[in-house]
């Protein structure tokens, strides 16, 4: 009855303008259904077995891509929430924390943040461990390593912007590297070369540091660049790579497997 | 008793020269880690001492920061991930040995099966058990908060991200200039160089360790000893002061340590030489300059003659030198950390003038 009823659905006007095939339990509709879907033709229409079994890619690359989805959802709903300012930001994320029952949005958010970056370097290490790096797959082994310097990236800006003492204190930590820069952070090797007479070229106004943080501290002039680094441009850039990466996935042979 | 040891022994001296030994035990009887039997009793060895531990009431009030779960899932995949590639590589190790193709190779594995529904349910079944493990995380344990910031008032200790931690550990041994942008640069640069300096068309496309026995060694000490390793001393072994606590010790922030490094010059000039330091800079650094100059460059002849002239035929002379480099620099930083430990060795050149210290 049921498989009737299935029959009578695939069959229906409705269904054939959105998929316009059959269900797919044959070797036609299989691959139309892959070749004729825009998110499902990512994928070729046949693999090499050995590459979809899970004792060899662990999924963690997939799982990455599933986490970058689903934290592009849950920040744009933080967003409806929060203003990027020294007076809102905190008492925003106060209020996402006791005027939203059961609201566990932050939560997800944060901790799909963490969970990206650990996907994104096991994923890093079964690519390495099974060689999928060597030809015809270097250029996209080093696009996925600037992918994942773009992760760690979104996840230290997004550090800042619940504006606590966490966040401040840990962007002042890591935004102090910076000033070390050699020639190019006022603290750095070679930076105290850059003189001209009593004038210095590379002073804590004008420094790396100083261009990261729009000022000489952690303040809303950090957290505004922070938050539209983090909301707009490296997701941007980060979508851009994934689609490369993902394009060169395919072009280079598939999932790697025995030459 | 038992606690007091730990507390002694996790000292990065001992617990960093421990972690190197077992690396190395391990990458030289592969034979017996990369089977099911020793997967399972470090598993049930890990579990049992993890629980032991976490029974003490310090080492969980550390562990169950809300940040601090994410290193505890990393930990837990490391481990995994680690032992599940060597042990498929030691499967595949054996059959190449025998003359047969490597697992993924098999006639029945290079057979094509269709995306759907092979690849497109094991991916939705992957994101539904995603989906729950985060939402169940979500629900138990909250995002942290905590006083609105305060650019006056620095918290002790005043961490990184937990990602950036192994880089916050480094700062101990090297300036910030090396700890936080030449060495994280350099990691960038040999990642990216990696498929280029790497010429053995072996092991590409399945797991094994006999193939490629020098790029896995170097890969795993860098991401294990080196990265991973530093980051728990970073998050569970630095309280206030970054000072060194055991993972059973309290975190008293009036610990004293005594912190008495020297620099290179002063070892030299003034306790060998019983001179002052000469003021001229250039003299003054001479040894921390020919010391640097001969780990650079000067060992490397010595190297090729040894161990690389293999290396420097089937690679050629420019990606040798690079990943001779590339090699150097990874290990200035346990050489750094031993000088420290065993000779409270604080520079090996120092010109603060510059702001140039190594």
């Amino acid at each position: 009855m049921s498989e009737g009823f299935a029959k009578k659905v695939a069959n229906t006007q409705v269904w054939k303008a959105i998929f316009r095939h059959g269900p797919p339990n044959n070797a036609r509709n299989r691959a139309a259904v892959v070749a004729g879907n825009v998110f499902l033709h990512l994928h070729p229409i046949k693999l090499k077995k050995s590459g979809v079994q899970l004792g060899y890619t662990w999924c963690m690359g997939g799982l990455t891509f599933f986490v970058f989805l689903a934290l592009t959802v849950t920040g744009v709903l933080l967003m409806f929430y929060y203003r990027p300012t020294a007076e809102y930001a905190f008492t925003d994320i106060i209020g996402l924390r006791e005027h939203v029952p059961l609201g566990i949005m932050r939560e997800l958010h944060r901790w799909g943040a963490h969970l990206m970056v650990i996907t994104v370097w096991i994923h890093m290490f079964r690519v390495f461990m099974t060689g999928s790096y060597k030809p015809p797959r270097e250029f996209n082994w080093g696009v996925g390593v600037i992918l994942l310097v773009l992760t760690l990236l979104l996840s230290f800006t997004g550090y800042l912007l619940p504006w606590d003492q966490l966040a401040i204190w840990a962007i002042t930590v890591g935004s102090n590297m910076a000033k070390a820069t050699p020639f190019l952070g006022n603290g750095g090797p070679g930076a105290a070369l850059a003189k001209i007479g009593d004038f210095v070229m590379v002073s804590d106004k004008n420094d790396v540091r100083f261009q990261l943080l729009g000022g000489r501290f952690v303040g809303e002039a950090a957290l505004l660049r922070f938050y539209i680094l983090h909301c707009v441009f490296i997701p941007l850039v980060v979508a851009i790579l994934i689609a490369v990466h993902f394009w060169r996935v395919r072009k280079d042979g598939g999932i790697s497997a025995p030459l | 008793m038992i606690k007091e040891a730990i507390n002694f022994l996790s000292s990065p001296v001992y617990s960093f020269t421990g972690f190197l030994v077992l690396f190395w035990i391990a990458l030289k009887r592969i034979d017996i880690v990369g089977t099911k039997k020793f997967g399972w009793a470090l598993l049930i060895g890990t579990l049992l001492i993890f629980g032991w531990m976490v029974a003490d009431p310090i080492f969980f009030s550390i562990i169950s920061l809300p940040d601090n779960i994410p290193i505890i899932i990393l930990n837990a995949l490391v481990f995994w991930s680690t032992w599940f590639a060597l042990y498929k590589g030691n499967q595949n190790d054996i059959r190449i040995a025998a003359g047969e193709p490597p697992i993924e190779g098999t006639p029945e594995n290079r057979e094509k099966v269709w995306a759907w529904p092979n690849l497109v349910y094991t991916e939705l079944f992957c994101g539904i058990l995603c989906t729950i493990f985060l939402v169940v995380w979500a629900i138990f344990f909250k995002a942290p908060l905590e006083e609105p910031a305060n650019p006056t008032w620095a918290p002790n200790p005043a961490k990184a991200p937990w990602y950036f931690l192994g880089l916050q550990e480094m700062l101990v041994y090297f300036d910030p200039w090396m700890a936080g942008v030449v060495l994280p640069g350099l990691i960038l640069v040999g990642l990216i160089a990696l498929p280029f300096i790497d010429m053995n068309p072996k092991g590409n496309g399945y797991y094994t360790f006999k193939e490629r026995k020098f790029a896995i060694t170097a890969f795993l000490f860098g991401w294990l000893a080196l990265w991973v390793f530093l980051i728990q001393v970073g998050t569970f072994l630095r309280g206030p002061n970054w000072t060194f606590y055991g993972p059973f010790e309290y975190w008293d922030a009036h610990k004293v340590v005594a912190e008495n490094n020297i620099n290179l010059s002063e070892i030299i000039w003034i306790k060998l030489f019983n001179v002052g330091l000469p003021k001229n800079i250039l003299l003054r650094e001479i040894f921390g300059l020919i010391a640097t100059f001969a780990y650079m460059v000067g060992i490397v002849p010595l190297i090729t003659k040894k161990w690389g002239h293999r290396y420097l035929k089937s690679l050629g002379a420019i990606r040798y030198y690079i990943l001779i480099f590339l090699l150097l620099s990874m290990m200035s930083l346990p050489i750094k950390m031993y000088l420290r430990w065993f000779f409270n060795l604080k520079y090996i050149l120092a010109m603060p003038e510059f702001e140039l210290n190594l």
